[in-house]
């Protein structure tokens, strides 16, 4: 909203209120219209007149019922000249099941936002597609962006976009929220989604199995720390061979992952899941400026946890403390849970290493993964030591993952095996190219006083 | 209401299983329940590709005729329902049950609308 009232509104403030009223705006005419690609040609057709007119009249009481009046006025005008040229472009809508059935009850009270949500992120569209869908239509960003974002060119990203719009309107995917049975799993589809865009936004400067903390995994000190949450993606693939590059944008996507989540909090208050993923977000985007100095990484347990975001960690917290009472735990909410733990730590050394081994036994229970077992290792080893961290590794089939030798040279320096660690590290360097991760090894080696090349 | 297209593919070669009979009930079955629903367009089993005949007719002189299917392939349409439902997910969930009960997978693809619908 502007600051500077009905006055003037800049045009940072439009483009504020643009993109924060844009998934309401296309959500509902998408509902009213029963076509996705005229929902979103008439959003921007109501922007442009917003342009001309709400610098001279200030912004409306309203601006996102304003745009959205004004941009279904503009539809429906578009609909009658374009039925008088040709009839059968006046034809029904193209989107099934707009939810206006008066026989179903929960359509007056669904927020259109979140079918469009399930559309989006329908699991017959490839990942790629669920997340450049989601962050056009709901979040509002242009192409141009997303594809800046995703360091593919805008024609590539522009024709992605519309292959999956004419997915949707010709194999008919549903325009509404999935049934109470389908719901859990669709959900988790989103939920993903939306992960993905934060991972995106997070991780192209500690892509997964760089040796500092993510998401997934707020490890301890120097412990390399492989996971996250989601499967590895193309999407984080590519963001691992690219680097910090697009900082700027990339950071858009953290807050607008985040500002999505809100939202589908907002809309879904009784999914513990949902909560859980809002405050694993939040928890983790606390650390965001202490996470890089001087264009390297900066592991957990380095990390200047005063330049933490407070306020973010005490609303996780919040959250978190709220997710214990409904007692429905799930993968997000445990992994949000590690990160409070993490957080609520005054120092490395204060971490209640108890309660985070607690909380990965939990998840491994959730998600009986290798990559899981890795990090509940990492546990381990703060709890009973680095040697019986190790026999869990030994057990783990990932040597081929330099997350996993890496993790491993740490263990073993710890446990007093510095050729070893040596011979592990080296290893890790092999299994990678990010040049950032194999800045952060050779740093290793060298305080192992090994050379980088010696090792095996 | 919508149709879709529900297809098999599988190797010709493919030895049939010891249980081909149980398989052959499973979808036997299968059809019944989507006859009843009224979901029902049409549905087929096909002989293996190749018996196929491949016919081009675009030249100016006699079509060229060709032993064998048109697709090079290890894999070929082996039998397929069309199914007419509200939508995607109604699509999806006959898939399911269907590829359960034919033990292959199943390719969900929509028709294009009737010109005039």
């Amino acid at each position: 909203m502007s600051e500077s009232g009905p006055a003037d509104p800049g045009h940072a403030d439009l483009d504020r209120v643009f993109r924060s009223e844009h998934g309401r705006v296309v959500a509902t005419l998408t509902r009213r219209l029963g076509d996705i690609d005229l929902a979103e040609e008439a959003a921007q057709e109501a922007y442009l007149i917003a342009l001309q007119r709400w610098p001279e009249s200030g912004l409306p009481p309203n601006p996102g019922a304003w745009l959205t009046t004004t941009a279904h006025n503009r539809a429906i005008d578009r609909i009658r000249r374009e039925s008088t040229r040709d009839s059968r472009q006046a034809q029904a809508p193209m989107i099934s099941d707009t939810g206006d059935d008066p026989g179903d009850p929960i359509s007056s009270v669904v927020d259109d936002r979140l079918r469009l949500m399930f559309t989006c992120c329908h699991p017959s569209l490839a990942t790629s597609a669920q997340v450049a869908l989601t962050l056009r239509l709901l979040g509002g960003l242009s192409v141009a962006e997303i594809a800046g974002a995703f360091l593919v060119d805008e024609a590539a990203m522009a024709k992605r976009l519309t292959r999956s719009k004419q997915k949707i309107k010709a194999a008919r995917i549903p325009y509404r929220v999935p049934s109470d049975a389908e719901l859990p799993g669709r959900l988790r589809g989103v939920l993903a989604t939306l992960f993905l865009v934060f991972n995106e936004g997070y991780l192209p400067s500690a892509p997964p199995g760089l040796p500092t903390e993510n998401p997934g995994t707020p490890t301890e000190p120097g412990n390399s720390v492989p996971v996250s949450p989601v499967r590895v993606s193309p999407v984080q693939v590519r963001a691992e061979s690219v680097g910090a590059a697009h900082g700027a944008i990339r950071t858009d996507l953290c807050a607008e992952a985040i500002r999505l989540t809100r939202v589908l909090a907002t809309l879904m208050p009784d999914e513990p899941e949902v909560l859980g993923l809002l405050a694993l977000m939040l928890l983790t985007d606390a650390r965001r400026a202490s996470r890089v100095s001087g264009g390297g990484l900066v592991v957990l347990s380095d990390q200047d946890r005063s330049r933490w975001d407070q306020d973010l960690i005490a609303e996780g917290h919040d959250i978190v403390r709220g997710c214990l009472r409904r007692g429905r735990p799930g993968r997000y909410q445990i992994l949000a849970a590690i990160n409070a733990v993490h957080t609520d730590a005054a120092s490395v050394h204060a971490t209640d290493w108890r309660q985070v081994l607690a909380l990965y036994d939990q998840l491994l229970a959730v998600d009986p993964s290798p990559i899981v077992a890795l990090n509940r290792a990492i546990a381990i080893a703060e709890v009973d030591g680095p040697t019986a961290a190790l026999e869990i590794l030994d057990g783990l089939p990932l040597a081929g993952y330099h997350a996993y030798q890496a993790t491993r040279a740490d263990l073993l320096r710890r446990a007093g095996s510095p050729e070893a660690a040596a011979s592990a590290y080296q290893r890790a360097l092999d299994l990678t190219g990010n040049p950032a991760e194999r800045a952060f090894l050779r740093g290793r080696l060298d305080e192992l006083g090994a050379a980088p090349d010696r090792g095996g | 209401m919508a149709q879709y297209l529900l297809s098999v593919h599988g190797s010709d070669t493919d030895e049939m299983p010891d249980d081909v009979q149980e398989v052959y009930a499973a979808v036997d079955s299968f059809n019944k329940e989507v006859q009843a629903s009224g979901s029902w367009v049409f549905a087929g089993g096909l002989n293996p590709a190749s018996t196929a005949t491949v016919v081009d007719g675009t030249g100016n002189g006699d079509p060229v005729i060709t032993d064998g299917p048109y697709l090079e392939s290890k894999e070929h349409l082996g039998g397929f329902w069309i199914v007419d439902v509200p939508d995607l997910d109604a699509a999806l969930e006959l898939a399911r049950r269907g590829s359960a009960a034919c033990r292959g997978p199943v390719e969900v693809r929509p028709f294009q609308p009737e010109p005039d619908a």
